[in-house]
């Protein structure tokens, strides 16, 4: 391939569709077997790559019969097996626990995206202490994900911010003391990797391997997998490109990494994503676009929820999709190629 | 990077094949296959070395790629440093050792 075709061809080369076109593809939904919900847009930190734009000064959040619907929809759809929850960091949203153990005596495999850090921070605005956290997810049986950009502190905390890579390893430090990424404690612990610039991430499972001997080997931690996940172009990540005048390059690189296998298994072909106002999306990110799921004229909600209708759906692409195509592709699970 | 050489001329290596296809082809699949792909070496261990490289021949396009191509391929930052100091001690040493041939000449002068 040479670069330079692409660095002359038109400002609107960075599209998804037109990918998809070129390799034949078509991706249609295949299953919901997941219902992801952005509950809250409130954060303890504010992340230089965060494509939810969260931080302590949100107060985005979904309503009390918003958290309802969403457990009348899982009791209604066997179907959605796993409520998938996440923010902002959703445990700062004050009926997070119920949530978690309602969704759990429906049966539902029940997973959330914790920072780590909030165990410590607390609720920014009232500084309602959140240190139970880890008890509370070993007894809910949670799925916990976290980010940890990086095995050693200068990535982590230039991404995160200052303190922030000794308070994560704090807080896998109480998680494991609850079997959370101990073999046979059934408790699963795993962590996100992502790129602290415009750069694709490396291999999952090396950098897997070297994240469990670094964590292991000096400060005496477990884990159970590695998620590589690609940094979204939206938002806060992408006004951090356009400012350095990287933006193009980074979707040069996205679409120059264009990997057909990755993009058929995008994470919007398994769930749908519901935002603080109850709004569904195909995904976090066009949630975050605001790129509605069947068009710009017609919302779809959890209040007017139609399962059959959102899987016959035509998932909407963006440029974005780009950074879920790229080489081993990526989602909220990490690699998919 | 500024002066001669252009960052954004990077994108341009493609190019070299203008006046010369065959001869480019030919480079660019043995330089995929040596530098690019995993072999007796890894593509993480061939980055580094590809980036120690880049800084003994003083190239800032070379640095650029592979300061990208390190991270890309999961090495670290104390990593990549290593591999620098390890071209630093190699030019150091490549000059050190020459003042054998100093001190045999010194040798045929002296009476």
């Amino acid at each position: 391939m040479s670069v330079v075709s692409l660095a002359e061809l038109s400002p609107s080369r960075h599209d998804f569709a037109t990918q998809l076109r070129t390799h034949g593809l078509a991706l249609p939904p295949l299953a919901i077997d997941t219902l992801q919900v952005n509950i809250t847009k409130l954060c303890n930190q504010a992340c230089r790559h965060c494509h939810v734009d969260a931080s302590p000064a949100r107060t985005e959040r979904l309503s009390r019969a918003g958290v309802e619907k969403c457990l009348e929809i899982l009791a209604a759809h066997p179907q959605i097996r796993t409520l998938d929850l996440t923010g902002g960091a959703p445990e700062l949203h004050p009926d997070f626990d119920e949530f978690v153990e309602r969704a759990v005596a429906l049966g539902r495999h029940v997973m959330v995206r914790h920072n780590l850090t909030v165990q410590f921070d607390g609720h920014p605005g009232t500084g309602e202490q959140k240190q139970y956290l880890p008890e509370f997810f070993a007894k809910n049986r949670v799925e916990v994900i976290s980010s940890l950009p990086y095995y050693q502190e200068y990535f982590t905390d230039a991404q995160r911010g200052d303190g922030v890579f000794q308070k994560s390893l704090e807080g896998i430090r109480r998680l494991n003391a609850q079997g959370y990424g101990i073999d046979g404690s059934g408790l699963l612990l795993n962590l996100v990797y992502n790129p602290v610039g415009p750069y694709l991430p490396p291999p999952q499972a090396a950098l897997e391997a070297d994240y469990k001997r670094e964590l292991q080997t000096k400060f005496g931690l477990m884990f159970n997998g590695l998620f590589t996940i690609t940094n979204m172009p939206i938002n806060r990540f992408r006004l951090h490109l356009e400012k350095r005048g990287q933006y193009d390059a980074y979707m040069d690189k996205l679409l120059a990494a264009f990997n057909p296998a990755a993009a058929q298994g995008v994470m919007c072909r398994n769930l749908v994503s519901v935002d603080h106002n109850g709004e569904i999306f195909d995904c976090d990110f066009n949630q975050q676009l605001g790129m509605r799921v069947f068009g710009p004229q017609k919302a779809a909600t959890i209040f007017d929820f139609d399962f059959d209708a959102l899987l016959r759906r035509d998932i909407r692409w963006g440029s974005h999709c780009l950074g879920c195509s790229a080489g081993a592709g990526s989602s909220c699970g990490g690699a998919t190629a | 990077m500024s002066g001669y050489y252009q960052s954004e001329d990077l994108a341009k290596f493609g190019n070299i094949g203008q006046h010369g296809k065959l001869l480019a082809d030919d480079f660019f699949k043995y330089y995929g296959d040596a530098v690019g792909s995993d072999g007796a070496l890894t593509r993480r261990e061939k980055a580094l070395i590809a980036l120690a490289v880049a800084h003994s021949e003083k190239c800032p396009y070379c640095i650029d790629a592979y300061t990208t191509a390190c991270l890309e391929n999961g090495s670290n930052p104390e990593q990549m440093m290593e591999a620098v100091h390890v071209a630093a001690a190699m030019k150091a040493g490549i000059t050190l050792v020459h003042s054998v041939q100093m001190q045999n000449q010194l040798k045929k002068l002296v009476l």
